[in-house]
């Protein structure tokens, strides 16, 4: 980037591996770049942060079963305690008509209630684990599926080139051109309405595979394309070259010389990916085309909080929090995977 | 130029009809149930259902099924609702667009501003403390869902705050039409234009500090700056011009994407009558005719607006026109 301040007249001395003491260590490129993020502090943050956030979730059962309580289950006669007393979890309003019910407030107490109940008496905060457990599951399971689909993509059209890469581009030009969430809709509303069967697979409405599959699909063309487009340039590489010279099978020649020359591309796509899929995820589950009831997502409770903004913000408030967390310790890490691969140039 | 114009046309046209397969696809040729059912929505009479068949051709083969989809959805203009009966879905959509373009619009004047003050601040005082606290604000403003930014913003504006001096002017959820009054539209506009805005701002503000901090190491900034310009108009002349390029291109993708469906999400939070709530209404009554046609207009603005801005984009950059 910048210019040394002054030139360098006197010649360099001598080269540190001359040295015959110290041989000169070699160090291959997937070391160098573990190195550099560890050096980068902002990425070992986040990724302390993601790793404590899956933690969390993955003790959502734990923290059920020690409080005693089934989040998916309705709550709506039960009483809790408080500083002595038994409050109903569902308090009867004390204004206007006295008609409707108000859930518990947070209690801010780990032994029940700590973010205090959802219009179903069910606890926000075991809810909020087992909803970002889901969450995480398919935002995680999205990304695998977008990026296997992507490769083999990007992959075939750029190896094969001619008419095959003709007509997977051009299906990848729709994909892309068709704004996701409108794509993401088509598919739920089409998907979710009834069950479907793909050979062995049965697919109910609620599945969580439905979600994992649209995610998955809608973010294709955003990683086909730079993979293609890399695909391309290695196809022409002198050691492709010479391994198709030298009459070598394709799969060999795809699996051992072009496909690792790819993976930095996509590891620099995964948390970019997961970001994503978190975001969307949550977005579906607004909109009621995601998560489907009973089961819980973050962005099932920030639905569920909708109705009680007012009178109970925490239900809203917390599950938002978890994903700016989430979202946000993702892109620090993604940024920092990226300088740290130096993919500059591939992806995007 | 003219014939990278028409090539891109052609690539437009093309997409387009690309994307009617697909919604076609989607929404009638999925295997495992019965399109007319599906249309005619929750509880339908066997009547109905027969007669959709009928009027969709479903007995009938698969391309004479899209014709008489796309003949209903541009031509005839004569698809009709089963879930709120007999209502034009057409004219339904055209109605909603005001709201949509009035939304977007203001938004993208806050994003504008916001993000060339935040890029080019950023920039300026590069490895300062005020570029990592901008640059954090940024990526906070991306992470944030925005329904979620839109239901805090609501908390604060409408409920714990809206007795105070600061958002006591903010009116009840809702649009107000610019025809029915300039004050009232604009008042319901504002938070969830800032809102809209956020994540815009926080996405185009990185993207230019990139931008700049790359155009600073050109040589011809070096030139300028041996030339003995001052660093103001270094900046705003010399290297803000070359950045803003791939801000245009962004610009118009991220405007025509957020009038084709992608406001939606702040639509429903705001309670904006545009083509996102349409949707969204549409979606929970499972009014699919309605989803049908905001889907392929909406696809198709955003496939005309992004070769519009690839048209435009040429006509600006001398390197495209080759």
């Amino acid at each position: 980037m910048s210019l040394p301040s002054e030139p360098v007249l006197a010649p360099a001395a001598e080269p540190a591996a001359a040295d015959p003491a110290r041989p000169a260590e070699g160090r291959g490129p997937w070391r160098t770049a573990w190195r550099r993020l560890r050096r980068n502090r902002s990425a070992m943050i986040s990724l302390a942060v993601l790793l404590a956030v899956v933690a969390l979730t993955l003790l959502a059962p734990a923290y059920a079963g020690w409080l005693g309580i089934d989040p998916f289950r309705s709550n709506l006669a039960g009483t809790w305690m408080i500083d002595g007393q038994s409050v109903p979890v569902m308090e009867p309003s004390t204004t206007g008509l006295g008609l409707g019910v108000t859930p518990i407030g947070p209690t801010w107490d780990l032994g029940g209630y700590f973010l205090g109940a959802d219009n179903q008496g069910r606890d926000v905060a075991a809810r909020l684990l087992y909803g970002g457990r889901n969450s995480l599951v398919i935002a995680g399971a999205a990304t695998v599926l977008c990026l296997m689909l992507a490769t083999l993509l990007g992959l075939v059209a750029g190896y094969m080139g001619g008419v095959v890469d003709m007509i997977l581009s051009r299906i990848l030009d729709v994909l892309w051109a068709f704004p996701v969430y409108l794509l993401a809709i088509s598919l739920s509303i089409v998907l979710l309405t009834s069950a479907f069967t793909i050979g062995p697979v049965t697919i109910t409405a609620g599945s969580l595979l439905l979600p994992i599959g649209i995610i998955g699909v809608i973010y294709v063309p955003y990683v086909a394309r730079p993979i293609r487009a890399q695909v391309l340039t290695l196809r022409q590489s002198e050691f492709v070259l010479a391994a198709i010279g030298l009459g070598l099978p394709t799969g060999r020649i795809l699996r051992k010389d072009v496909l690792p020359n790819l993976l930095p591309t996509l590891i620099v796509f995964v948390p970019i990916l997961l970001a994503l899929a978190i975001t969307t995820e949550s977005a579906l589950s607004y909109l009621s085309i995601g998560v489907q009831p009973p089961d819980a997502s973050w962005g099932t409770i920030i639905q569920d909080g909708q109705t009680l903004l007012y009178s109970r913000p925490w239900v809203a408030l917390a599950p938002g929090l978890a994903i700016v967390v989430t979202v946000l310790a993702l892109n620090v890490l993604g940024d920092a995977v990226r300088d740290a691969l130096d993919a500059r140039g591939h992806g995007r | 130029m003219l014939a990278t114009i028409v090539a891109r046309l052609g690539q437009m046209v093309f997409v387009m009809f690309g994307i009617s397969v697909l919604v076609f696809l989607i929404f009638f040729a999925t295997p495992g149930s019965d399109p007319a059912a599906r249309i005619a929505g929750r509880n339908a009479s066997p009547e109905t259902v027969a007669q959709i068949r009928e009027d969709f051709g479903f007995d009938r083969p698969l391309p004479v099924q899209y014709a008489v989809m796309m003949k209903r959805l541009f031509v005839t203009q004569d698809l009709t609702s089963f879930v709120n009966r007999g209502q034009k879905v057409i004219p339904e959509v055209l109605d909603a667009i005001p709201a949509t373009l009035s939304l977007v619009s203001g938004a993208a004047v806050l994003w504008v501003l916001g993000s060339l003050t935040v890029g080019v601040a950023a920039a300026a005082l590069r490895d300062t403390a005020v570029d990592r606290g901008l640059m954090i604000l940024s990526l906070i403003g991306i992470s944030a869902p925005v329904f979620w930014l839109g239901e805090v913003m609501n908390l604060l504006s409408q409920s714990r705050y809206h007795d105070t001096w600061l958002f006591s002017w903010v009116p009840g959820l809702g649009y107000v039409p610019l025809s029915d009054s300039v004050s009232g539209w604009f008042k319901a506009l504002v938070i969830p234009w800032i809102t809209l805005a956020v994540l815009y701002i926080g996405i185009y503000g990185r993207v230019l500090r990139a931008n700049l901090i790359e155009a600073y190491s050109e040589d011809y900034i070096r030139t300028a700056r041996a030339k003995g310009l001052s660093p103001t108009r270094i900046m705003l002349r010399h290297a803000l011009r070359t950045s803003l390029l791939p801000f245009v291109t962004m610009f118009g993708l991220d405007f025509g994407a957020l009038v084709g469906g992608a406001a939606l999400l702040t639509e429903v939070v705001f309670g904006i009558n545009g083509i996102g709530r349409l949707t969204f209404h549409a979606l929970q009554n499972l009014d699919l005719p309605v989803i049908l046609a905001t889907v392929i207009y909406a696809s198709f603005f955003v496939v005309a607006a992004n070769a519009l801005v690839d048209v435009l984009y040429a006509v600006i950059d001398p390197r495209v026109r080759a």
